[in-house]
Parts: C-alpha cells; sequence; structure tokens
C-alpha cells in the first residue's frame, strides 16, 4: 500500500477458524486497482472462507480487512458479491429480474418499493449477461449456467468498483464462460477491480493478470507471470503441510471440549 | 388422589408424603409407577430421535392421532366392540399416527415443500380432523364423549391397573427393541449413507425407529396428553446428552432422566391440587434439563468454562516461564541452567502484553505449583521450573523452525504463530518435529528472531487463546 | 351480494344460513386466517414451519400471566404477553442451541413444550379465578364469541382483535415486501449490503406471536398454525411469483375459513351427524386445498407430473414402433410386423402398445395391413430422420468418444428421441456427413419438408 490511491482489497494477519478449525491462517496481501485476481488452490483451502470472511459473512479470529482503504461496513455500498450457486434456494418463487432487481435494494433504502426505472436497470444488467429473454422465468427452470449469470447481472447491477465471485465457472457451459470473461475484461477496462475464485489452472493465465495462490496460508501471490510459477503450484497443490494439519487438528479437538 | 384434591392445605404433611412418593396407596402407586415407566421408554428411545434430527417428527406424529382416537371412538359401535376401550382407541390412535408419517414423507418427496412445511401442514391438519371429529362426537352423545379429550392434555388420575399392563408392555418393547437393535440404531444416527453402503436398509431401520416412537407416543397420550408427549421424547435425551458424548450412557441416562421426571411429575400432581400431571412431568423433565445444561460434566456450560478456564491458566503458566526464561538468556546466563539468576518484575512485563496486576496473578499461582520462587522482591526459577522452561522453549522454537522452513512464513512472525499453536503441541506432534529438524538442530535451537525486538509480543490476545 | 349468496336457487349454504350469526363466525375466521397466511408465506420460505408452530404453543404463559394480572380478558395485556412469550421463545431456542449446543429442532422442542406445560400449569391454578379453559385456547370457540359495542354495533370483540393484527400484518408485508423477499431468499446478500436480516427475523417473530395470540379466542393456539402453514403451502405449489403466491394463500386462507364453516355444519349431517365445530373443519378445509393443490398444480402437480412423463414415454414408444417398422422394411421384412412381434421386440406392456398404435393410426402415420402394420408414406419420412439420428449419433459417439462398439445402439436409442434437426445438422457436420453408421447400414438423408418429431 505504497501508492496514493488505496487498494481496493487490503488484507491482513487475516485468520479464520471454521467451527474452530483453522482454515484460513495469518494470510495477507493487497491487490492492485483494476485487475482481474484469480484466487487459486485445492479444495478446502480456505478460498471460499477468505471471501466470506472479508465480507463479514462469518467471524474471523483475528485481522483486519480494508476495502478501498475503508473497513467493510464503511465500503460494503462498493463491492458486488457473487456467491456460489448452492447457496440459495432455487424453489423460491422469484424470477430472473426479481433475483437481479435485488441488488439495487439496498440502494432503494428500507420501505421504498421497485420501480420500473430500477427494472428497467436490472433488465439492462440481464440483457449484459446475454439472458434477457430469460427475465420472467422462475429461477428453478434456469439452467445452471443461466443462473449463474444472473447471480453475475445482480452483482453488476449493483455497478461495485470491486466484484468478488465465488466460483463462478464451477459447472457452467462454455458460453456462459466465454460470456462471464467477456464481462470480466468489460469491467476491467472500465477501472473495476474483481477477485474470482477459480478452478481451472489452465485458464488461469489467459483470463486473469494477477492471482494469489491459497492453501491454508497464502503460498504467492502477485502478477501471473511472477506468482503463477510451477514451484508456487507444487507448494499450493504439493501435499498439504501435515504437521500444520496434525496440530490445526488438536487445536481444534481442544476447542470442541469447552 | 381424591384425597389430596380434597385436602386444600397448601403443603402435604409427612404421612401424605411418604403415602405418595413410598407407593403405598393404589392409585398413586399405578398411576406413578406407570409414568415413571413411560419416561424411561420415552427417554431411551428420544435419545436416537435427538440424534437422527428427528425430534419434530414425534411432535407431528402425536398431533396427528387425534382423529384415529375419535373415529375409532365414532365407529367402534359399528364393529360391535367398545367405543370406550383403551385397545380401541389407541389402534385408531396408531392407524392415524403411522398414516401422518406417511404423508410427512410423501410431502417431502412428492413436491417442493420442505420438511418443516409437511411436518407443520400435517400437525396442524391432522390436528384439525380430529377437533372436528371431536366436535361431532360432542353434539352426538354428551355423555361418552368427556373421556377422548383427556388425550390432548393427559389425565393420569384415570389411569387403571390394565393400562399400567399396557405401559409396561409397550415400555419393555421399546427398551427390549431399543437394545436388540442398539447397534443398527446406532449406525442410523450417526451415518445413515454409510448404513447403506454397508447393506443395511436404512428405510427399515428408519421405520423401526419410527415404530418405537409410535409405541411411545401412544402410550404417553394417556399419561401426558399428545400435545406434551414429544417432550419425554425430546427433553430427557438432549438432557442427558450434556453428561456425556457416549450413546451407550446416553442412552441409559437419559431413562433415568426421563423415569425421574415421571415419578417426581406425577408425584407432586398426586400431592399438590390442581397441578396437571402431564405438564408437572414436563416441567420437571425441563429442570433436569437447564440442571444438566449447566452442570452436565461433559458439555455442560460450567464444565466447558471450567476446561476452559484451565487452560487458559496453563497458557498463562506457559508464557511466564518462557518469558523468564528468555530474559536470561538475552543476558546469556541460562543456558546451562546452572546459574539460576533471578529476575525482576520490570524485565517481565515488556515481554508480552500483560498489566502488572495480571503478572502478579499468575505468579501467584506459578509459585503455588513450585516453579517459580521469590528471592526479595525479583522471581527466580526453581529446579523443576527451570526444565519445564527448557522444554517449553524448545518446543516453541521447533516450531518456529518448522513453520519458517516449510510454511514459508516470515522470521518476523513466527513468534506469534507459533504461540498460538504451542500450547496444543501433543509429545507425538513434537517428537515429528524434531525427526524432522533434527539433522540441524542442537539440544535447544537459538531463537529465528531477534528476542530483544519487544515488537514481536504486540497485540497479543489475552491468554494467548489458540486460534 | 349477500342476497345472492342467500338465493335459495343457489344452494350454496346450508339451510338454516343466518347471516347474523354465521356470518360472524365466517368473518372472524376469514380474518384470522388471512391474518395469520400472510405472514405464513415467509415462514414457509424461510423454513421456519416449525418455529411458528413452537411459538403458538409458547405464547400459552404469556396469556396465563397476562389473565393473572389484569384479572381481564383485555386485549393489550394479552398482546403483551404473547410478544413477550414469542420472543422468548425466539430467543431461548436460539440460545440453547448455541449455548447447549442441542440441535435445532430439539431445543425448539424443549422451549415449546416447557413453556406450554408452564402456561398449562398457570391456567389450571388460576381456572377459579378467571374464565379461561384450557379447551378454548387450544381449540377455540368460534361459535361464542364474547361481544362488544362499536358504535352501537354489536361486534364480536375478536372481530376488531383480529382485524387490527390483519391491517398490521397486510402493512408489513407491503412495507416490508422486498427486504422480506431479500432476507428470505439469500440472507448472505441480505447481509453484505446491509439489510439487517436478524432484525426481520424478530419482528417476523413478534408478529407471529401476535396472531397466534389475536387467534387464540377464535380458532385456538394448535390451528392458528394450519393457517400459517398450509394455505401458503398450497400458494407455494401453485405459482412462482412471490406477490402472486402471498395473494393465493390469502385467497386460499379465507376459503378455508369460509368453506369450513360451511363444512361444519354440512358435512357431518351426510353421515347423520350434528353439526361440528368450525375451527376443526377450517385445518381440514386447508389440509384438502393443499392435497389438491400438491395433486393438481399445473406446473408442480404429483398428477401432472405423471401424466407428463406418461406422455413423454408414449411419445418415446411411438418413435420406436416408427422406427422399428422401418427397420423391418429396411430388411425386407424377416420379420413380420405383427402386434405379438411387436409387443416382444419393444418389450411393451398391451395397453401402452395398442394406445400409442391407435394414436400413430390416427395421425395416418401407420395403417393396419391384415395381421401386420405399415407405415405410410409421412410416417416413412418421420421414421427415415428417427434412423437418421440414431444413426448419426452412433457414427458420432464411435468417432468422437471411446464408447464401447457393444453400448453405441443404447446410447443412441436414449439420445434418438431427443434430436431436433438443428442437432443433426451438427451431428452431421461432425461426423463429416457419413453414408453408412458403423454398423455399415444406410444413413437415410434428411427430409425436406418440415421437421415432425421434437421432443
Amino acid at each position: 500500500m505504497t501508492n496514493s490511491a488505496p487498494s481496493p482489497l487490503s488484507v491482513s494477519d487475516l485468520t479464520v477458524a471454521y467451527h474452530r478449525k483453522p482454515v484460513v491462517w495469518d494470510i495477507g496481501f493487497d491487490i492492485p486497482q483494476g485487475s482481474l485476481v484469480g484466487i487459486v488452490g485445492p479444495n478446502g483451502a480456505g478460498k471460499s472462507t477468505l471471501l466470506k470472511a472479508v465480507m463479514d459473512l462469518i467471524p474471523r479470529a483475528s485481522g483486519r480487512i480494508e476495502v478501498f482503504g475503508l473497513p467493510w461496513k464503511q465500503a460494503r455500498h462498493r463491492v458486488g458479491y457473487v456467491p456460489q450457486r448452492e447457496s440459495v434456494d432455487w424453489d423460491f418463487p422469484v424470477d430472473a429480474l426479481d433475483v437481479v432487481t435485488m441488488g439495487l435494494y439496498r440502494e432503494l433504502g428500507w420501505f421504498r418499493p421497485v420501480r420500473r426505472r430500477h427494472r428497467d436497470r436490472a433488465m439492462e444488467a440481464l440483457d449484459r449477461v446475454g439472458i434477457a429473454d430469460l427475465a420472467g422465468r422462475q429461477i428453478s427452470q434456469l439452467s445452471g449456467g443461466q443462473q449463474q449469470r444472473t447471480f453475475l447481472a445482480r452483482a453488476l447491477v449493483q455497478d461495485a468498483d470491486l466484484y468478488l465471485m465465488d466460483e463462478p465457472f464451477a459447472a457452467v457451459d462454455a458460453s456462459t464462460e466465454r460470456a462471464i470473461v467477456e464481462i470480466l475484461r468489460e469491467l476491467q477496462r472500465t477501472g473495476r477491480t474483481a477477485a474470482v475464485i477459480h478452478h481451472d489452472l489452465q485458464t488461469v493465465p489467459e483470463y486473469f493478470d494477477y492471482v494469489v495462490l491459497l492453501n491454508m496460508r497464502i503460498v504467492a501471490h502477485g502478477p501471473v507471470a511472477e506468482a503463477f510459477t510451477t514451484e508456487n503450484l507444487q507448494k499450493t497443490y504439493g501435499g498439504r503441510l501435515t504437521l500444520l494439519d496434525e496440530v490445526s487438528e488438536a487445536m481444534r479437538r481442544r476447542e470442541r471440549s469447552m | 388422589m381424591t384425597h389430596s384434591l380434597l385436602s386444600l392445605a397448601a403443603f402435604p404433611n409427612w404421612e401424605e408424603l411418604q403415602r405418595v412418593l413410598l407407593l403405598t396407596d393404589y392409585n398413586t402407586r399405578i398411576v406413578i409407577i406407570g409414568t415413571t415407566l413411560l419416561g424411561a421408554a420415552a427417554g431411551m428411545v428420544g435419545s436416537f430421535t435427538l440424534l437422527r434430527k428427528r425430534s419434530l417428527m414425534g411432535d407431528a406424529l402425536s398431533h396427528a392421532t387425534l382423529p384415529g382416537i375419535a373415529l375409532a371412538f365414532i365407529l367402534a359401535p359399528t364393529f360391535g366392540l367398545d367405543g370406550k376401550s383403551l385397545g380401541v382407541l389407541l389402534f385408531g390412535a396408531t392407524l392415524s399416527g403411522l398414516l401422518g408419517v406417511v404423508v410427512i414423507l410423501a410431502i417431502r418427496s412428492q413436491t417442493r415443500l420442505k420438511e418443516d412445511t409437511a411436518l407443520g401442514a400435517v400437525l396442524s391438519v391432522f390436528f384439525g380432523a380430529g377437533v372436528a371429529l371431536l366436535g361431532v362426537i360432542q353434539k352426538m352423545n354428551q355423555g361418552h364423549a368427556a373421556g377422548l379429550e383427556s388425550f390432548i392434555l393427559g389425565k393420569t388420575a384415570t389411569m387403571s391397573s390394565t393400562d399400567l399392563q399396557l405401559i409396561f408392555v409397550a415400555g419393555a418393547i421399546c427398551v427390549g427393541g431399543c437394545i436388540l437393535c442398539f447397534k443398527e440404531l446406532k449406525l442410523l444416527c450417526f451415518d445413515d449413507v454409510y448404513a447403506g453402503s454397508r447393506g443395511y436398509r436404512v428405510l427399515w431401520i428408519d421405520i423401526l425407529l419410527m415404530g418405537l416412537v409410535v409405541i411411545v407416543t401412544i402410550v404417553g397420550l394417556q399419561a401426558v396428553g399428545l400435545i406434551l408427549v414429544i417432550a419425554l421424547l425430546v427433553i430427557p435425551a438432549a438432557a442427558a446428552r450434556f453428561w456425556t458424548s457416549d450413546l451407550r450412557p446416553m442412552f441409559i441416562g437419559a431413562g433415568i432422566i426421563g423415569a425421574v421426571s415421571g415419578y417426581i411429575g406425577a408425584g407432586c400432581s398426586a400431592l399438590f391440587p390442581k397441578l396437571p400431571s402431564g405438564a408437572m412431568i414436563v416441567l420437571v423433565s425441563t429442570n433436569l434439563f437447564l440442571i444438566s445444561m449447566v452442570f452436565g460434566t461433559r458439555r455442560g456450560i460450567l464444565s466447558r468454562a471450567r476446561r476452559r478456564q484451565r487452560l487458559n491458566r496453563s497458557i498463562d503458566r506457559q508464557h511466564l516461564l518462557r518469558a523468564i526464561y528468555e530474559s536470561l538468556e538475552l543476558t546469556q546466563e541460562a543456558a546451562l541452567g546452572s546459574v539460576r539468576r533471578s529476575v525482576t518484575l520490570k524485565d517481565l512485563l515488556p515481554q508480552r502484553s500483560w498489566s502488572m496486576q495480571q503478572l502478579h496473578r499468575i505468579l501467584r499461582r506459578t509459585q503455588s505449583e513450585e516453579l517459580v520462587e521469590w528471592v526479595g522482591s525479583e522471581i527466580r526459577l526453581t529446579r523443576r521450573g527451570i526444565i519445564e522452561a527448557r522444554r517449553l522453549t524448545r518446543q516453541h522454537r521447533l516450531w518456529e523452525l518448522y513453520l519458517i522452513n516449510y510454511a514459508d512464513v516470515a522470521p518476523g512472525r513466527v513468534d506469534r504463530d507459533a504461540d498460538a499453536i504451542e500450547h496444543v503441541l501433543e509429545p507425538e506432534i513434537v517428537s515429528e518435529l524434531e525427526k524432522l529438524l533434527q539433522d540441524e538442530q542442537p539440544d535447544l535451537p537459538a531463537s529465528p528472531h531477534d528476542l530483544s525486538d519487544s515488537g514481536v509480543f504486540r497485540a497479543l490476545p489475552e491468554g494467548g487463546s489458540p486460534q | 351480494m349477500i342476497q345472492l349468496l342467500a338465493m335459495p336457487g343457489l344452494r350454496l349454504l346450508p339451510a338454516d344460513w343466518d347471516w347474523g350469526l354465521d356470518g360472524q363466525i365466517v368473518l372472524a375466521g376469514v380474518l384470522c386466517a388471512v391474518a395469520a397466511s400472510l405472514l405464513g408465506n415467509f415462514l414457509v420460505l424461510r423454513r421456519l414451519s416449525m418455529l411458528g408452530d413452537a411459538i403458538s404453543h409458547a405464547v400459552l404463559p404469556g396469556l396465563a400471566a397476562a389473565f393473572f394480572l389484569s384479572n381481564s380478558r383485555d386485549s393489550l395485556p394479552m398482546l403483551v404477553g404473547a410478544v413477550i412469550a414469542g420472543v422468548v421463545t425466539a430467543l431461548l431456542t436460539e440460545w440453547i442451541r448455541s449455548l447447549g449446543r442441542v440441535e435445532e429442532g430439539a431445543s425448539m422442542g424443549v422451549v415449546f413444550t416447557s413453556l406450554f406445560a408452564l402456561g398449562l400449569v398457570m391456567i389450571v391454578q388460576a381456572a377459579d379465578e378467571v374464565d379461561l379453559h384450557p379447551d378454548c385456547v387450544l381449540y377455540g370457540a368460534l361459535e361464542n364469541m364474547t361481544m362488544t359495542s362499536v358504535a352501537g354495533f354489536s361486534i364480536p370483540t375478536p372481530v376488531i382483535t383480529l382485524g387490527t393484527v390483519l391491517l398490521i400484518n397486510l402493512l408489513f408485508v407491503i412495507l416490508f415486501f422486498k427486504e422480506l423477499k431479500v432476507t428470505s431468499f439469500d440472507p448472505s446478500l441480505a447481509t453484505t449490503t446491509g439489510f439487517n436480516a436478524s432484525f426481520m427475523h424478530y419482528l417476523l417473530m413478534v408478529l407471529v406471536a401476535v396472531t397466534a395470540v389475536a387467534s387464540f379466542e377464535t380458532v385456538g393456539n394448535i390451528l392458528v398454525v394450519a393457517m400459517f402453514v398450509v394455505p401458503p403451502a398450497a400458494a407455494w405449489l401453485l405459482t412462482d411469483r412471490l406477490w402472486l403466491m402471498i395473494l393465493l394463500s390469502a385467497v386460499l386462507a379465507a376459503a378455508s375459513a369460509f368453506g369450513g364453516h360451511v363444512a361444519a355444519l354440512e358435512v357431518p349431517k351426510w353421515f347423520g351427524y350434528g353439526s361440528t365445530t368450525t375451527t376443526g373443519m377450517m385445518a381440514v378445509v386447508a389440509g384438502l386445498i393443499l392435497f389438491l393443490a400438491a395433486l393438481f398444480s399445473p406446473s408442480h402437480g404429483i398428477l401432472i407430473r405423471l401424466i407428463r412423463r406418461r406422455m413423454l414415454a408414449f411419445s418415446i414408444l411411438a418413435d420406436d414402433i416408427v422406427a422399428l417398422l422401418y427397420r423391418i422394411q429396411e430388411r425386407n421384412h424377416e420379420t413380420s410386423a405383427t402386434f405379438q412381434n411387436l409387443q416382444t421386440i419393444l418389450l411393451s406392456d398391451r395397453l401402452s402398445l395398442k394406445c400409442v398404435l391407435y394414436l400413430l393410426i390416427r395421425r395416418e402415420q401407420v395403417v393396419p395391413d391384415g395381421q401386420e402394420f405399415r407405415l405410410t408414406d409421412s410416417g416413412t419420412s418421420s421414421a427415415q430422420q428417427l434412423v437418421r439420428s440414431h444413426r448419426l449419433w452412433e457414427q458420432y459417439l464411435a468417432s468422437h468418444t471411446a464408447v464401447q462398439p457393444g453400448s453405441l445402439h443404447d446410447k443412441a436409442e436414449k439420445f434418438e428421441h431427443f434430436t431436433t434437426r438443428e442437432l443433426r445438422k451438427q451431428l452431421s457436420d461432425a461426423t463429416n456427413s457419413p453414408d453408412v453408421d458403423p454398423h455399415g447400414r444406410e444413413i437415410p438423408g434428411e427430409s425436406v419438408e418440415q421437421d415432425s418429431q421434437t421432443p
């Protein structure tokens, strides 16, 4: 954080214990303004936990989070979140347009009803992700890719400066993947920043320009060209630190007995 | 029973107490033995439903028995049976209770509605049907209907010795069933997917469990009524869980808590006027639950707090010993333990974020464990203290080295990381650490960071809770 | 409208219907049912139905305490008692769950049964002093409502109370519509954007408690659960729009109340008994509506889904018959296309086969020819498309995937029914427009006329 403009997301000393088991351990990084950041790591490395802890959705054991140089609560209107698809009940009686409009609720404030111009903006966002024709569909009748696009549209409509996305590419069709990448690029062109949890190592250099390699702790972070090296990947994926695991297990057992 | 209702004295005298609690009176004996047995059986079956997370299924089931009872009463004469006979009524109750369970399962699997909605819908609609049928009965024959409503809130006073036999048989079936199929039920509650993969018919074990719940519910209808019978299935089991984390003792404990609730609850109801027995049994079990929740030795609030306190104290002690040791090291005098120099409190204070008061408290406790001793206004380690301090410091540094070498943690921050961990280091882990680092390390490795840099101790959580 | 309903020719209402008395009962019932169902939508959607049940049981001690203290049936102390009891239930449940680490369902069970038992003891203790009987609390007394006079009119007290509660609930749902929607659908989004989800939760619980108490005089505090849960559940099966679901649930709730009273008067008479209580019947009618919705809902009904599955099976069978007849013709009638043979080869039951053959004959794709069946021209052309799909799939699977040659046929058999002209074109392009399939059989060409076969 030497540059004058504060980093869109700056994490320091973050430790999170999920069910008393440390999942994210003492990590810290800053991401540069206007970058597309891939957060990469094996299963159970704490990627989703990291995002949720940033947004105060789960309590953190320690650590400081700054979004554009401010604490989360003061800056949350500048952040758009795309959660994992499994996080909601898709049987809920709302259509795609409704879901997207939800992104505007905060802007509307308490009590105020949704008006036409809000719906128009939501429609515009749906159009950007290419499913405007499905606006009236109940969400369970959308395909997986379309559901993901709906979530993306909901984040877009918030017109945020920082986007946090939890595996937007998981189990989506090829055209949705292309559409999401297109939108990420467009966000970057307009000076937005996005941190995206990503699974597919092959596409990392193609999609992102900055990468955070995570496996409970930060293995490396930096521009893709520097940080996304075979050596770092091996460190990230090449076996867990067994003793670290063992000791966190011991800590968890101790905690559970209390 | 009648007697105690008539005597309006606020508190029963000794004779009455004896008569009720020692079961000399015939009526009271039947009632109290009955509710005690019921409580035991319900507690045991309840431990499985609790662990299977099906507690509220019993609630829906018991409400669903009402239309069966009423219908059995209405239809019995058509088949030449006595509508007031308990057997007939309970048969009806069983059928409609089971129908309720089937409907719940059907709603859950066939529609988009979730389990809670299925339970709520079945519970209320069946109960409504029962109320409607009771309304019919009331209009058709004033004299006969009176007995039926006692199923809703329970009425132990009407218990007869045949009822007791019924409870006894049902209780025996429940306890026997639980014991015979103990391991199957255990597997079901613990991991039904695995049970299925091992070739068990999960559905059948589930049906067995539901069958046991039905039996308890049906028998409990009379004693506590259909609204409160669920309490007997849930509360004793939940209470027993605070005392143990093992299924077998929990099973037995739940039985005992249930039995005690039944005994005291029915006893109170017999001793004092205007205390409905069903509600009293539930309230007694609630009290036992609260007691267990606070004092339970395994998961109780107090015991957990005590364990936490003990851990915090041992962490404090470890910090103190290491702080003394390291401040001696700074003056290069501790190395061989032969020099037992004392340190001043002023030396120790900046080592950690502790106040003078906290430091004094920790010192007092550590002194009573004979690890440190006062020399005038200074303190020094005892012989045992030195050995312990060396061990702790060694552990700490091994762990620091591991973090630096294998987890890429910057030397500037390992102290804090190791601090969080070292208190739970078990001997196996330490020996593994040793094996891993043995080549390069002397007996007691030097600290990998600058000890005089008190900055590394910044912002330590009080007591250094291990997170 | 009143006159319309009461017209003798209409026979909607029982003969001895009295608008003065029955009207009051229906009015109170409808108010109660609608008030409860408005909130119930969010209980059902948030999977809190059983917490609604727990709260409506647990308001009993609050109620009893209010009676104790005020020595009357005044609404205000009752309401206060209920709100306290309701919030205490929600808080205690949460407290026991987190502090005692008891599973949520069980902690709910502990709390509400304990509170209910406590309330019961209090009421029985006070029975001599106050006019309150447990039965009344349990299943209400719509038939014996107390009356108040307002502006010269004698109005049942519960109508006033319930009317007020309905108004409050209605305002709550309208004002907080979007907050309720977002906190129910995606609590994490609500939290990240700064809506307080737990504030909405407790507000909802307070209103549930208020509604439960306001209803206790009319339907009783167990049957109000039916009104909380059942109409919204039925509405959810009927629609995919939230506002429509709320509207529908209110309509269904009102219908349950109205139908419940009529049924209470009429249904027992069918069996030669007198009338029964309205409250019970309200729940039964609501249950009946849910049952019908579950079976016949146009989008989610069990029966509708069954029929749709049957239709799909029929259309697949029709495809199979046509394709089989084509293959028989292709092999110069080595086997005869008799009904018996068709049945054996297609492993179909007689009834379905008969139905589908009848349909195909009606559609003029197949004609009976003595004992056998033969394809017409239009039948041949749709058969060609099917066989083309099948063989293109075999070709595609053989060249592009590692499917075992032995299972090519089965896979293609499944896919062919869902293959459109567009997809066939893509397949054909992907396999370089082959003439023969992997088994060496000719692949028929694409038909010129409109694709008749879409899934």
